[in-house]
């Protein structure tokens, strides 16, 4: 079904702009009109069906769910549900402390923190969509792994210390928020607000992150990334990592960019430890964690990422390839 | 009067919310007080987790995202 943006990319391409076949500039042309065209449409659509059947999954009824497990139930459903919960990254730190009062522990809490931004239904849909479901359930069966192993270094070193003191101290109310059931018109008008306010926040990455896609697919020839970027080069992974760190974008607008790389040879694990990178460890989540965090644990946390990021790209390197 | 509180740690969302109140209230010619909740103690004394809530007449009706136009009147009309 997808093959309609391949077809419409090559019309416009090849067609409309008399773009000769094969050259660099064409190349880079059609990638850019077939994932515009085929990511825009797929994020539509899932955000408007997710729209139209969810609702039930809200960060206070996650917090209910999860409270007074145990650990072997607590984590995955702590990752599991950290993936597919809405909740705008503004609501972490009320988030953090919901969990906290509860009396989940910290590292179930920072579980569902690390895979939230890695892991969405929509990044899935499209990853699965670009380059297969193979790599899309890999990464997320990596980023859920990640989130859990991530939330256990943090309880075995007993790092709630490096939580700011205030935190402990607040007492969270009872509200039972009144929700009128809703009408099926009501639902699509919902589902279609999602779609508008989703899109509205991320397109810009998602069009960065397909024009960065585009040009490394025509421009970049594959001797280059055969030699810098090879299973072989022990620094291959860890400079993904690294460079991921600064870069901050929506998981979705990375996938162009793990399309190209992926088209030009590059290890799945590599490309995989980028993408996590790039989606996970942000600046601007880091500034808003800082109000309950300490330092010390921002930058412990940032630094299990690192390595449990590594980890994962010399895994599926030495796994896949 | 009403008096509605958004409940929000001051992102962009949360001041959406408050002129969405309060320029429906000024269509409707309702008069309405609208106040910004900022404190984190305060808002999770409402039990409200993800942000921006709504709170009117000290109940809490809304949490998460920016509510649509239509909750909106409905809250100013009754």
């Amino acid at each position: 079904m997808l093959e309609i943006f391949t077809w419409l990319a090559d019309w416009a391409a090849y067609d409309l702009l008399h773009l000769e076949k094969g050259t660099r500039l064409a190349k880079s042309v059609h990638f850019f009109i077939e994932d515009v065209t085929k990511i825009f449409f797929l994020l539509a659509l899932v955000v408007f069906l997710i729209g139209l059947v969810r609702s039930l999954l809200t960060p206070e009824r996650v917090r209910k769910v999860v409270a007074g497990r145990s650990r072997a139930v607590s984590y995955p459903m702590a990752v599991g549900l950290g993936a597919v919960t809405p909740f705008c990254s503004c609501s972490s730190v009320p988030l953090f402390i919901g969990f906290l009062e509860a009396g989940i522990p910290l590292g179930v809490t920072m579980a569902f923190l690390i895979a939230s931004p890695m892991i969405n239904e929509v990044a899935v849909v499209v990853l699965a969509a670009a380059v297969g479901w193979k790599v899309a359930l890999l990464y997320v069966v990596a980023g859920l792994s990640v989130g859990i192993i991530g939330g256990l270094v943090i309880e075995f070193f007993k790092l709630e210390k490096w939580v700011e003191e205030y935190v402990w101290k607040i007492r969270m109310g009872e509200t039972v928020i009144q929700q009128a059931s809703i009408s099926f018109k009501q639902r699509i008008v919902y589902a279609w607000e999602q779609v508008k306010e989703i899109i509205g926040k991320i397109w810009i990455y998602v069009l960065v992150g397909i024009g960065l896609g585009a040009l490394l697919h025509g421009f970049i020839p594959q001797e280059f990334f055969v030699k810098y970027a090879s299973a072989d080069n022990l620094f291959a992974v860890p400079s993904a990592v690294l460079i991921g760190i600064p870069l901050y974008s929506n998981a979705t607008g990375v996938i162009p960019i793990v399309e190209a790389l992926l088209g030009k040879g590059v290890p799945i694990g590599t490309v995989l430890a980028l993408m996590m990178s790039v989606a996970a460890i942000s600046l601007p989540e880091m500034i808003i964690l800082r109000k309950v965090l300490k330092p010390q644990l921002i930058a412990t946390f940032t630094g299990i990422l690192f390595v449990a990021f590594i980890g994962v790209g010399f895994l599926f390197n030495a796994l896949l390839t | 009067m009403k008096h509605f509180k958004v409940l929000g740690s001051g992102c962009k969302k949360c001041a959406t919310t408050a002129e969405l109140i309060e320029s429906k209230a000024k269509d409707l010619g309702v008069e309405v007080e609208v106040e910004k909740v900022t404190d984190m103690a305060a808002i999770m004394g409402y039990g409200v987790m993800s942000t921006p809530g709504v709170v009117i007449d000290e109940t809490v009706v809304h949490a998460g995202g920016i509510p649509s136009t239509q909750s909106i009147e409905e809250w100013i009309r009754s």
